[in-house]
């Protein structure tokens, strides 16, 4: 649960009470364990006699999926079970490609805002990547392969974001969407203009309008031109034997900007009304980029036809609306309307609980603006992929793509489905029968441990001060399920 | 006309300048016996660290230094004969990151402050240009003072040496290492500067640059840019100035340049496995054209999942020896996680993990605030799979090679400063008693804390009020006891300017004593709390400096007993929050 980016709207604090719901139960289930192991060598494994949505290609009933090497190796009705090869006897249930959220704030250390300034494209959610998160374990069981990981709305300008796999019990490094381009997050309306977050007798910051928003973006690109022209000038000094050329001092807030105007970064841009979407797509054209997704974007379905002539994707909300001013405007059909306009769109949970059913959350659009099944399913599949530019190796269940598959116990869009495996490069990261066979180990070691440090505690020295706990010393990082401990902060002795 | 109290409170203030002034004038530090300079520790167990222990062997020092070691070595005439029977002698031990010696009142700006500009009253940092909460000027070797106590306190326990470094914000300042004695503050400096040492606390929120982790990244490796561009910047332009603008003048950068042109180490925290993977990555990418950054890490708690890749990287781990336990009154609601609670159990085998991984690891004290305790944690690595060679080449001879300084420090070697603990035992033994102490070559004498004569009447554990009138006023404080068995006080007394441990204390019959240590005008000052115990409330006198007011102590909870188990915790919590009162 991330409080910190939290805008504290309605369904901001829907979501936190429904994250704390969570929270409460998991505490002593298989769920709140620490990450087990990640799976060794990837395996030979064949899932047979399962309805296969492709995605790509229709339903394949009684369908197989070979897997080797971590890649989809056959897809078809008939496939023979190599001699080595695990079988999943998959009768009655749906595999479905592993779903993309194209808008996530999990696995993320310390605040997922860098909220003081109104360009932090200094920072970098990669950085700062914490593969123990249990929202990875959350978001996986219920069908999540691949996150977007964003910084929060609180800039113009946030920081540089980063697609992850969800590769629980990895480390850090290896999380990160191998060949995925990164992104940067932009914000437009209310958040970066910081109208509902004023520190009382602060000095408000800027911008505190629409206007300022636009300008702040404007002036940081401009910036950043003439950052890469400095660099431009160096080049060509030194490589002209220049010995007196001096380089420009690197400055790792407008790298990612320059590499916005080279095309090798995302922009993710959060926005809800259609006067601040058709302000950035201008910006942009202006400086010469591309806006890759715009995200929430609930007035989209009013200007679909821009949005889809700027190449833009729309990654927005199933049917929440009204909860702040600037979404009063937003209505379920949204998704359906702007694929009927020609928009590539998905559907993104901005929560590591709305994460754990986005396959409900896309069923939505069936209800509301009459998408087929299979377009509803694109909505959190290939679209997301074709979003974040990984499509040639996720979103479908094809012949040579990654093995990042669910595997449902019902239609994944029925509102009983229930995810049984999620597997990620043909390893198996969630299973369901194994995490429930496994709480009573886990609540026994837990009993454990707890009474062996009882034993031990009974004759215990007293932890009084912690001086070294200020500044780093003890670099233990809040973590979500830890309650959090008192800061020593009579350092060296009291006073008189 | 000024009031009665007024004139008093004048008369107080000025009593309090005077003593002050005296103290402040009175040599403080000298070693005891008049200063022999030659010592002989005859026939005693030697264990160097570098070398296998000697069995009846005598160690000589002269002038500070070892000058002899072995079973038969020539006794200067004039040397002070110790007799050595049933002692060992141990290098002095090494406290590899503390700030003893640097006394509270010498803080720089704190985590959330900044070095920014100020905007109507309020600091404020926009961005990395405005430096937040960054001091590397400040520096442990000039900062130093015995006015700490615990340079007293470290020494007594064992620890002749400690890098040390001033706290604060996220470039706090430069460490230096530390001798436990001498005559002057500067004599306790042995090397300046050996490290720079980071912190990741942002501290700033949404009002300040930076306000998350990610931000404190960013920020230190923008610091580092800078200061690597400055340099190539400045030595272009003393060349060729003509046609090109000046590079500014920065401070952070112009220290921090100088400090690691003399190879001072980085630390960098890191505690757990997601932290230690990400320092490694740090350590890499933060490297800069003009210097070759060595990297130490601090924390290393959880290295017994992480400890064969640092191995790989060949960086160097400080372990905190506070580690992490149980809270002592901690909501029996609020279960800790099964990850939680593996952390508090495998924590202390991570010395041993590194140990088998072939890194190099020494130990420190981090929020220990008691050196036998400190002792006590090595122990428990000791008891998790460390060897216990090991765990003494932990506080002795690894940190002084982690920081440069083991051509002088770290092991009993001839040439080597005359660093020595003298005990009657293994260290790591509990009931092992420390006889001796020299800090370079100079004697300490190490006194038992005062014991209680007669055995207690009563028992004084609880939280107490403590009720008196200061020449400020009335004020409160709390005292939260613990009483043992033979009437030994321990815990801590709160007042509305933080919290204090008892140094020592005990109750004797129905009398009572204890003492806190408090910084005063800058100097660290004894305060005495004694009188009587009646069973159920305290009543006497507070003592310090020579000046002396009544106080009286009651039990709050007392009278309302045990009515809810949550209502006493509420209460409790309160307690410790607000503290009201002082002393």
């Amino acid at each position: 649960m991330k409080i910190s980016w939290t805008l504290f709207s309605t369904r901001r604090c829907t979501a936190i009470l429904c994250a704390l719901a969570l929270l409460a139960l998991p505490r002593t289930s298989g769920a709140a364990t620490p990450p087990a192991r990640a799976p060794e060598a990837a395996p030979v494994i064949l899932i047979q006699n399962a309805t296969i949505l492709t995605v790509s290609h229709g339903t394949i009933e009684h369908g197989s999926v070979l897997i080797k090497d971590g890649k989809i190796a056959e897809v078809g009705t008939s496939i023979k079970a190599p001699k080595d090869a695990q079988v999943f006897d998959a009768a009655g249930q749906y595999v479905i490609p592993g779903i993309v959220d194209c808008h996530s704030h999990i696995a993320v250390d310390g605040s997922v805002n860098e909220g003081s300034i109104s360009v932090s494209s200094i920072v970098n959610i990669a950085e700062v990547l914490n593969p123990d998160d249990i929202n990875i374990y959350r978001d996986l069981a219920g069908g999540v392969t691949v996150a977007n990981v964003l910084h929060g709305s609180a800039n113009s300008i946030g920081g540089q974001t980063v697609v992850i796999k969800l590769r629980w019990g990895q480390p850090a490094a290896k999380l990160p969407f191998e060949g995925a381009l990164p992104g940067i997050k932009f914000a437009l309306g209310e958040n970066p203009k910081r109208s509902n977050f004023s520190i009382p007798g602060g000095t408000p910051r800027y911008p505190t309008t629409r206007m300022g928003v636009e300008e702040t973006i404007r002036a940081a690109f401009t910036e950043a031109r003439d950052y890469q022209q400095a660099w431009a000038e160096y080049d060509k000094r030194s490589a002209a034997g220049d010995k007196n050329a001096v380089a420009p001092r690197r400055d790792l807030r407008l790298d990612p900007l320059v590499e916005v105007l080279q095309g090798k970064r995302y922009v993710h841009a959060h926005c809800y009304r259609e006067d601040e979407i058709l302000m950035l797509l201008r910006v942009a054209k202006e400086f010469g980029f591309k806006v890759r997704t715009l995200q929430h974007v609930l007035e989209g379905y009013k200007v679909a036809d821009e949005i889809a002539a700027a190449g833009a994707g729309a990654s927005t909300f199933s049917d929440w609306w009204a909860y702040k001013v600037e979404a009063y405007d937003a209505i379920p059909y949204n998704a359906a309307l702007m694929t009927h306009r020609g928009v590539i769109v998905s559907v993104n949970s901005d929560d590591a609980e709305e994460a754990t059913h986005l396959n409900q959350e896309a069923a939505k659009t069936i209800k509301y603006g009459g998408l087929t099944h299979d377009e509803a399913l694109k909505l959190v599949t290939i679209n997301p992929a074709i979003q974040l530019g990984i499509d040639n190796r996720v979103g479908s269940i094809d012949v040579g793509k990654d093995a990042d598959l669910v595997i449902y116990n019902h239609d994944p869009l029925s509102a009983y489905a229930v995810v049984q495996k999620t597997l990620i490069d043909g390893r198996v990261y969630f299973d369901r029968q194994r995490d429930i066979s496994e709480r009573a180990g886990l609540e026994k070691e837990k009993k454990a441990l707890t009474a062996k440090e009882k034993k031990a505690g009974e004759k215990k020295p007293d932890a009084t001060i912690e001086m070294g706990k200020r500044p780093g010393a003890k670099p233990d990082e809040k973590k979500s399920e830890d309650k959090p401990k008192p800061q020593g902060d009579a350092v060296t002795g009291g006073a008189l | 006309m000024r009031s009665v109290l007024e004139r008093r409170c004048l008369f107080t203030l000025a009593f309090f300048v005077i003593l002050l002034a005296l103290l402040a004038s009175a040599p403080r530090g000298v070693a005891q016996g008049g200063e022999p300079q030659y010592f002989a520790i005859r026939g005693a167990r030697v264990v160097p660290v570098s070398g296998p222990p000697v069995e009846n062997a005598t160690v000589v020092v002269a002038r500070g230094i070892i000058t002899a070691i072995g079973k038969d070595v020539a006794i200067p005439p004039d040397a002070w004969i110790i007799e050595g029977k049933g002692l060992t002698v141990y290098p002095g031990l090494f406290d590899a990151f503390t700030d003893v010696g640097i006394p509270a009142a010498a803080a720089g700006p704190g985590a959330g402050e900044s070095t920014g500009p100020r905007r109507g009253g309020e600091v404020t940092s926009r961005g990395p240009e405005d430096r937040p909460s960054t001091t590397p000027w400040r520096s442990a070797a000039d900062e130093v003072s015995f006015s700490d106590k615990r340079v007293e306190s470290w020494r007594n326990g064992g620890f002749t040496t400690v890098v040390s470094s001033p706290k604060g914000g996220m470039l706090p300042g430069q460490a230096a290492v530390l001798d436990l004695g001498g005559e002057r503050a500067s004599d306790m400096v042995v090397k300046t500067p050996v490290a720079i040492p980071l912190s990741f606390q942002p501290g700033g929120g949404f009002g300040n640059f930076p306000g998350s982790l990610m931000g404190a990244l960013a920020y230190i490796h923008q610091v580092l840019i800078d200061t690597d561009w400055t340099a190539h910047a400045q030595a272009a332009y003393e060349k060729n100035p003509k046609g090109v603008s000046r590079p500014r003048y920065d401070r952070t950068e112009a220290v921090l340049g100088e400090a690691l042109e003399d190879h001072a180490l980085v630390l960098i925290p890191a505690n757990n496995s997601v932290q230690l993977r990400r320092a490694l990555v740090l350590a890499d990418a933060w490297q800069v054209d003009s210097w070759d950054m060595d990297c130490v890490i601090y924390g290393g708690q959880m290295a017994y999942e992480v400890a064969p890749e640092i191995a790989e990287r060949k960086i160097p781990v400080l372990v905190n020896l506070k580690w992490a336990e149980a809270e002592k009154d901690a909501d029996p609601d609020d279960e800790p996680s099964l990850r939680t609670l593996r952390f508090r159990d495998k924590a202390p085998s991570s010395p041993a993990a590194l140990a088998k991984a072939g890194v190099k690891f020494g130990f420190y004290s981090g929020g220990i605030t008691a050196p036998k305790d400190i002792l006590k944690a090595a122990k428990k690595s000791i008891d998790a799979g460390l060897a216990p060679d090991a765990a003494l080449r932990a506080l002795t001879l690894s940190p002084a090679e982690i920081y440069g300084v083991a051509d002088r420090l770290g092991s009993i070697e001839s040439g080597k400063i005359a660093n020595l603990v003298v005990a009657d035992g293994d260290l790591f033994e509990e009931k092992t008693k420390i006889k001796l102490v020299f800090v370079d070559g100079r004697r300490y004498e190490i006194h038992e804390p005062e014991k209680p004569k007669d055995p207690p009447k009563g028992n004084m554990t609880g939280k107490w009020k403590l009720s008196y009138t200061t020449p400020e006023g009335a004020e409160e404080s709390t005292l939260d006891v613990e009483m043992a068995a033979d009437g030994s006080l321990s815990g801590t007394t709160t007042s509305k300017r933080g919290t204090t441990t008892i140094i020592s204390g005990y109750l004797s019959g129905d009398k009572f004593s204890y003492t806190i240590n408090i910084p005063i005008e800058g100097n660290a000052t004894d305060v005495v709390f004694s009188g009587t115990f009646d069973g159920t409330t305290l009543k006497g006198s507070i003592d310090v400096l020579g000046y002396s007011i009544e106080f009286t102590g009651v039990k709050p909870t007392a009278n309302s007993s045990n009515t809810a188990a949550s209502v006493t915790r509420s209460q409790i919590k309160n307690d410790s929050h607000v503290a009201g009162g002082a002393l």
